[in-house]
């Protein structure tokens, strides 16, 4: 054996051994690093932001909001009237740079979020967005055929039911309140926030009646 | 003409389950670029209108309709907006990339990756 040969070998060992990352993963520590290293960017930042909006604010911050809209008329017409302002009473801010918009589902009305452009979301009440709601096809289809999507969550509606698409964008994110369901008034607001859905909160879900529910 | 653009939707409610991240970078990516935009370093309308443009771009180019291609948008979005800001050029990001690759290779299995 040459002793290119074997060098050749121990550099395709090394290789196999070194868990190099993928070409993205590399182009993505190349930002980070460069970013940190111009003052740009707080190390701990990229690190904590995943743990916090996947795991802390999850949908977990929007649900607490439509409970308590649920139980209190006084908070939820602060709510609809400016989303932003109201969801500081739970200390939570909204969207940087954006508005917060509230609009309620009714017995006639449903309403459904998305956006077309590309994946605004009030990340900061629902954490990070579906997969399904930052595809091509959702964007699409939630504005041409929304009677379709919403019938591939499962959501049946009657005809008498208007369907209200709404656009969201860098400068405005839309959250559904949806209908609290019937026979909760034993619930607190914890017990509430339990029943409410992310896909609620975007429109692909509509009735919350708890499953376990026996109602008479 | 090509077939209708229903008959190549698949069921949306199918991925509701799927997790929003295949691989560590992809919630790299994400932090960072959300981190920039809510520091204004990127204009929040800017990365919209680029990021739209960029998944346009892509499935107009036929890429799948799937998170990969997401990520893939996000990344590329990220780099031309982090580059039009004059912070980064694209060339320090390429040889940086390059120092990341050979750190790598070169660590010995088991021991922290540094530059």
């Amino acid at each position: 054996m040459s002793s290119y040969d074997s060098e050749k070998v121990a550099q395709i060992h090394r290789e196999l051994h070194s868990h190099l990352p993928s070409e993205s993963a590399l182009r993505v520590k190349a930002l980070e690093s460069l970013l940190v290293e111009k003052g740009l960017l707080d190390p701990a930042t990229v690190d904590g932001w995943v743990e916090f909006y996947a795991e802390k604010v999850g949908p977990k911050r929007g649900a607490q909001v439509v409970a308590r809209a649920w139980r209190d008329p006084d908070f939820k017409a602060r709510l609809l009237a400016d989303g932003t302002e109201a969801v500081k009473e739970f200390g939570f801010d909204g969207p940087a740079h954006a508005h917060l918009r509230v609009i309620e589902n009714t017995a006639t009305t449903h309403n459904l979020v998305v956006c077309t452009l590309c994946s605004c979301y009030p990340h900061s009440i629902l954490g990070i967005p579906p997969n399904w709601y930052k595809s091509a096809e959702y964007r699409a289809r939630a504005v041409r055929d929304p009677r379709g999507v919403l019938a591939e969550f499962g959501v049946a509606l009657d005809d008498s039911v208007e369907v209200r698409v709404w656009d969201s964008t860098s400068e405005v994110r839309f959250m559904v309140l949806p209908e609290r369901p019937g026979d909760t008034d034993d619930l607190d607001e914890a017990g509430l926030a339990a029943l409410v859905t992310r896909n609620a909160m975007v429109g692909t879900d509509r009735d919350l009646t708890p499953a376990t529910g026996t109602a008479s | 003409m090509s077939a209708p653009e229903e008959d190549r939707l698949g069921p949306l409610a199918r991925r509701d389950g799927e997790p929003v991240f295949d691989e560590p970078w992809q919630a790299q990516v994400l932090g960072l670029a959300f981190s920039l935009v809510d520091k204004g370093l990127i204009n929040a309308g800017e990365w919209s209108e680029t990021l739209g443009a960029t998944l346009r771009a892509a499935a107009d180019d036929g890429a799948p309709d799937n998170a990969a291609t997401y990520y893939d948008a996000v990344l590329a979005t990220l780099e031309k907006l982090t580059a039009a800001t004059g912070a980064l050029t694209a060339d320090a990001m390429a040889d940086r990339r390059e120092a990341w690759r050979q750190a790598y290779l070169d660590t010995p299995h088991g021991q922290p990756v540094e530059l």
